[in-house]
């Protein structure tokens, strides 16, 4: 029997006091976590691109390299300082590590009774989550409703989840495809945290202002060389935040857009994105919310034994929507649709919130440049004329 | 707490061919709780059945909900895993995970008259709602099934949509789209909506449940709405691809709902607006 | 034939049809019972009336060289049978047979024309009644066409 218990986060204002945590100290901050027996995760400069994998020392961050980021285009360029977190997303998001891309959900052997069924599930692996942005600490909060508190909760998420600890960082700039201001999900880490970190660097100083999120965020924190961090450190790190708030690549106005999206379901718009878009489901894949999956079933050759895998999934396939005689999305105008639809309105419905945290990702990563801010806004922009024409007539 | 997503293993304890492609299976739970054989259900629910290797396949339950020894299915075999099915015997097992799903409104109807179409397969989820009104009879006012096939051959539990019809409490009419000569049939030909003038019912005071094709649930609603049923009264079932039945693989999306648990059954007046649209 | 006339009135299809109209087709009328088996009419026979079915059962059937006859609707009490009397040729394009004893009214169809021409506004009348039954079959017979109860393999 697993206890669910996620939201043991808690500011109070014995904990919430500020530190100041040197750069090079933030290796005794990633050595003190993987004593107390965690895998850290965080941000590492692969293939020409940053993505989240295991780290050990500060080295293995992108120290000095930033992201430069546009619609259909991510860039990776060096920065003139060492900053650790001086870049905003990559490809990767934390779903990866709480929602596994490929699962087995069972296996079935044979035997003298027809077959039997058992799960081998592992117990979840206790990680750390180094480097998670506001946005993505949304995201994260986004799945826990869609996993955890609905009727039927998804055990290995849930462990996963209840076991993740999570060091989130500020943003101290935005990238060209952001907008977490728009959907009220950054840039500042607010809570949802274990530990809050922003990287404050100066000609003569680079450190970090901590704050603790949680008990055990307080434990690793005494565990690791900081001080006490004074007034205008603690003002430097609110202000390098709100200069990110300021500098948002992008912008979604949320006004209504549920009601928006429902009523404009035969829009002259979703044919003009389905010409642009290839189906190819790069935006459902690195989206941090999106929570598809299909299942998938193996035997081996002998047929005695047979495997059940969960497999992320998109709605962008036209197998996503089949049932016995066809699909019900046919249409590449649908299938964009459906997510985008689902994305930023039935999600409201079904699950109290938005799906979107506006990272950007779907945009950077789509490769024809289609950019969700755009789609909403044009769709709302033709709504607007209609409307006003029809005032117009009204008038006249 | 129950992994969700594993299967119990039940016994297939009989196997009868309905019609060319549909079959019902009774299965029994050899190690079900205090002895159970069967499963506690609510009409209209429906299970993910597993076939070693094959898959799942979501299927409507279409048993009485009173019998505790026996959880029946009926299925129609147009997919990959229940063809597969359709090849099973009395005696080979397989995975059962649920119930699933909203009820048809057994319990709203009480007192008013109720008015069941189907359509095809669409009688198998209704079954059960038809053995809990005939256990609860005095509870209801008139009761009408009206019920549509291809063809005489077509038709799902004949023998007791005649048993049904030969009650003097419910009104049964059945009608197919064409009956070839040889094909035994006294009854109705055209379509099913064409019988609905036939039915007796009081509109302010009906509660209609209609399980079919979606083409026909449209016309159906059409030709009931001419004749005074508000929205409100009308229960539909609706079928997508569903995975995991309990609203975690988005496959079963319906505008804002997720037909595995917020449906399959669903008050029309609820899913007009997604109704309508096309390809949603 | 003043007997016919209350069955008329009463007979939904004529449903609120002002009193002198009932008064008047009441001269076409006869009534007619039909044994089960018993053909009404076949494909090809002049088509000179129509039935308002008062009871029983009657089918419209097609015959087919393979298949013999192929039964595509049913009809009982309260409903109309026929509209070729409206149609030039004036031929019946299906057969119909009494599945049970069937008791309806028969209406000449050349004596109705014959007053329809005489009266505009009851043959307006007629034909928006007929043009609704002739719609609602039309609309039947594309969903039995659809054969959405089939698999689409």
């Amino acid at each position: 029997m697993v206890t669910f218990i996620y939201f043991n986060y808690m500011i109070t204002e014995n904990n919430n006091s500020f530190l100041r945590i040197e750069r090079e100290d933030l290796q005794g901050l990633i050595e003190a976590l993987a004593e107390s027996g965690y895998r850290v995760i965080g941000p590492t400069v692969r293939d020409g691109a940053i993505v989240y994998d295991e780290v050990e020392k500060l080295d293995d961050l992108p120290a000095g390299w930033t992201d430069e980021q546009q619609p259909g285009s991510y860039r990776l360029k060096r920065r003139d300082d060492r900053a650790l977190f001086g870049f905003n997303v990559g490809p990767h998001s934390w779903k990866k590590f709480l929602h596994p891309p490929n699962l087995r959900l069972f296996q079935a052997k044979r035997n003298d009774k027809g077959f039997e069924i058992s799960n081998d599930n592992q117990p979840a692996p206790d990680l750390v989550f180094l480097g998670v942005r506001a946005c993505e600490l949304h995201a994260i909060a986004i799945q826990d409703k869609v996993f955890i508190n609905g009727p039927y909760v998804d055990s290995v998420y849930g462990e996963r989840r209840e076991k993740a600890f999570v060091v989130a960082v500020n943003c101290g700039q935005a990238g060209g495809t952001c907008f977490c201001t728009s959907m009220k999900t950054g840039p500042r880490a607010e809570s949802g945290f274990d530990i809050a970190l922003t990287e404050v660097i100066e000609t003569d100083q680079h450190y970090f202002v901590a704050e603790a999120g949680s008990e055990r965020g307080v434990e690793i924190l005494e565990k690791t060389r900081t001080r006490k961090a004074d007034e205008s450190e603690k003002k430097k790190a609110v202000e390098i935040v709100e200069f990110a708030a300021s500098r948002m690549g992008r912008n979604l106005d949320t006004t209504g857009i549920k009601e928006l999206l429902y009523r404009n379901h035969d829009h002259p718009r979703w044919e003009d994105v389905a010409s642009r878009c290839l189906t190819c489901a790069n935006c459902t894949m690195a989206c941090p919310t999106c929570f598809c999956t299909t299942v998938e079933d193996t035997t081996d050759l002998t047929g005695d034994h047979a495997e059940r895998w969960r497999r992320w999934d998109s709605c962008f396939t036209t197998d996503f929507s089949y049932i016995h005689g066809g699909s019900m999305r046919v249409s590449v105008k649908s299938r964009y649709r459906q997510w985008m639809t689902h994305k930023l309105a039935a999600w409201i419905d079904q699950f109290g919130t938005s799906g979107c945290v506006g990272c950007g990702r779907c945009i950077t990563w789509c490769p024809a440049g289609i950019d969700i801010t755009e789609e909403a806004a044009a769709i709302r922009k033709n709504e607007l004329q209609r409307e006003n024409k029809e005032q117009q007539d009204g008038n006249a | 707490m129950n992994d969700p997503m594993m299967p119990s293993i039940w016994r297939i304890k009989n196997y009868r061919t309905e019609t060319a492609d549909t079959f019902t299976i009774d299965l029994v739970n050899e190690h079900g709780q205090d002895g159970m054989t069967g499963m506690h259900f609510q009409p209209g629910q429906f299970n993910m059945l597993y076939l070693f290797g094959a898959g799942e396949s979501a299927i409507s339950i279409s048993g009485d909900p009173r019998n505790k020894d026996v959880l029946t299915h009926t299925v129609r075999a147009v997919g990959t895993v229940t063809r597969a099915l359709a090849r099973l015997k009395r005696g080979d097992v397989i995975g059962v995970r649920g119930p699933y799903g909203s009820p048809w409104p057994v319990v709203e109807a009480i007192g008013n008259d109720v008015l069941i179409v189907a359509g095809g397969i669409g009688l198998a989820p209704l079954r059960p709602v038809i053995y809990h009104l005939i256990a609860e009879r005095e509870k209801y006012g008139k009761v009408t099934l009206l019920y549509g096939a291809r063809s005489p051959v077509d038709i799902l539990f004949r023998q007791e949509l005649e048993k049904w019809r030969g009650r003097f409490d419910m009104q049964v009419e059945a009608t197919v789209d064409n009956a070839r000569q040889g094909q035994t049939w006294h009854g109705n030909a055209g379509v099913v909506t064409g019988l609905i003038p036939r039915a007796g019912f009081d509109p302010s005071q009906t509660t209609v449940m209609i399980c079919g094709p979606e083409l026909m649930m449209r016309f159906t609603i059409i030709e009931l709405q001419k004749r005074g049923i508000e929205e409100d009264a009308i229960h539909v079932s609706m079928e997508r691809n569903m995975k995991c039945a309990i609203g975690l693989c988005g496959h079963c999306q319906l505008g804002p709902e997720f037909i595995c648990k917020n449906g399959p059954v669903f008050r029309f007046d609820r899913i007009r607006d997604s109704f309508r649209k096309r390809e949603i | 034939m003043e007997t016919l006339e209350p069955l008329i009135a009463e007979h939904p299809f004529f449903r609120d049809l002002p009193r002198e109209y009932i008064h008047l087709i009441t001269g076409c009328a006869s009534n007619v019972r039909f044994d089960a088996g018993q053909y009404l009419f076949r494909e090809e026979d002049e088509a000179n009336q129509f039935y308002l079915i008062r009871q029983g059962k009657i089918a419209v059937e097609v015959f087919t060289p393979q298949q013999g006859r192929l039964l595509i609707q049913t009809m009982g009490a309260g409903e109309v049978l026929g509209w070729s009397w409206l149609v030039p040729p004036y031929k019946w394009r299906f057969d119909s047979r009494a599945i049970e004893l069937t008791r309806a009214i028969s209406m000449d169809g050349k004596c109705l024309r014959a007053k329809c021409e005489d009266d505009p506004r009851l043959g307006y009348e007629l034909f928006k009644r007929f043009s609704a039954i002739i719609a609602e079959r039309l609309h039947a017979t594309r969903l039995q066409m659809l054969d959405i109860y089939g698999t689409s393999e």
